[in-house]
């Protein structure tokens, strides 16, 4: 096995995801992503406050959200955040094996996460008949719910190719930004998420 | 300094670096986590007025997402200046489309 980047322990520089150029560039290019990422998620958001009093006579938030559950996925979802923030630090020490251990964890952690939306949204159909379709609240709240969990659901299988293809590589200044990236992208869904759980359910509950 | 003899040979200097961070990085966590609790609890148990209520959840909310981007995706660092212009644009574009959407409703 050969790489064209890699660099032996001795030699790993400080910041191995900025270390290349290509790595500089993926840095930059993805905080462009995210700064749109950011006006994505607004509007989806702002049509959520704009509609979210048009129930059509459906159920109404407040009758609908379970704070319990809410509870649990945030500090899910939370500490996953926490765990990719352990895998970079063993990344910055060039200790590959504990940052694949602690990226696996936030990977169980993010699809416990998913796991109970699913449930969320189950219950909200199947108790309550409450759909994408039964009202213009119902659109806004799949709309940015389902906006989210895709997000969470398509980093989930992001880290797991990542994962997979880099297991008997090593890690090197190939894919240290590789790795990085996905820590930021990790870290903006739970940027998504701080308020989706403020805005969608705890002011939704106040009312 | 045995730090330096194990197997990954990074400099001590850089790896009491990295530890000073990662307990830097706990301590935003554990924040968060009072932060959140907080939140839950003040609407759970009803105790404030909803007008006092909300912009104190926004504000826990704000400051929440104000550690995650410094300290867990390290904005604090140097040379994250595009990174700030990137998301504080990203930002700017996102009040002006909350604040269009959600005005609509009053005309």
């Amino acid at each position: 096995m050969s790489h064209d980047h890699s660099l032996n322990p001795e030699t790993m520089p400080h910041e191995p995801e900025k270390a290349t150029l290509e790595g500089k560039n993926k840095f930059i290019g993805f905080w462009f992503f995210l700064g749109g990422e950011t006006v994505l998620f607004a509007s989806l958001f702002g049509t959520y406050l704009a509609l979210h009093n048009s129930t059509a006579g459906g159920p109404a938030g407040n009758e609908l959200f379970g704070l319990e559950l809410v509870f649990v996925m945030t500090i899910l979802l939370l500490t996953s955040s926490l765990t990719s923030v352990y895998a970079i630090y063993h990344m910055k020490n060039n200790d590959f094996g504990k940052m694949t251990l602690w990226f696996i964890i936030t990977i169980i952690l993010g699809f416990g996460f998913v796991g109970c939306e699913l449930y969320e949204f189950h219950h909200y159909i199947t108790e309550y008949g409450f759909t994408f379709r039964s009202s213009a609240f119902g659109s806004a709240f799949y709309a940015l719910l389902g906006f989210h969990g895709g997000h969470v659901t398509f980093g989930l299988f992001w880290m797991i190719t990542l994962l997979i293809r880099n297991a008997r590589r090593g890690l090197n200044l190939y894919n240290a930004p590789k790795f990085y990236i996905w820590s930021l992208y990790w870290h903006f869904i739970d940027v998504v998420w701080v308020f989706i759980f403020t805005v969608v359910y705890l002011m939704g509950k106040v009312g | 300094m045995t730090e330096n003899t194990g197997s990954n040979k990074i400099d001590s200097f850089h790896k009491k670096k990295n530890k000073e961070e990662m307990q830097k990085q706990l301590i935003s966590f554990a924040l968060m986590i009072v932060f959140t609790i907080l939140a839950f609890v003040v609407v759970a148990t009803g105790m404030m007025d909803k007008m006092l209520v909300i912009p104190i959840l926004l504000i826990l909310a704000i400051v929440q997402v104000a550690f995650q981007f410094y300290y867990f995706m390290h904005m604090k660092h140097e040379g994250h200046e595009m990174a700030s212009a990137m998301i504080y644009g990203g930002i700017w574009a996102a009040i002006l489309a909350v604040a269009g959407l959600s005005t609509i409703v009053w005309w």
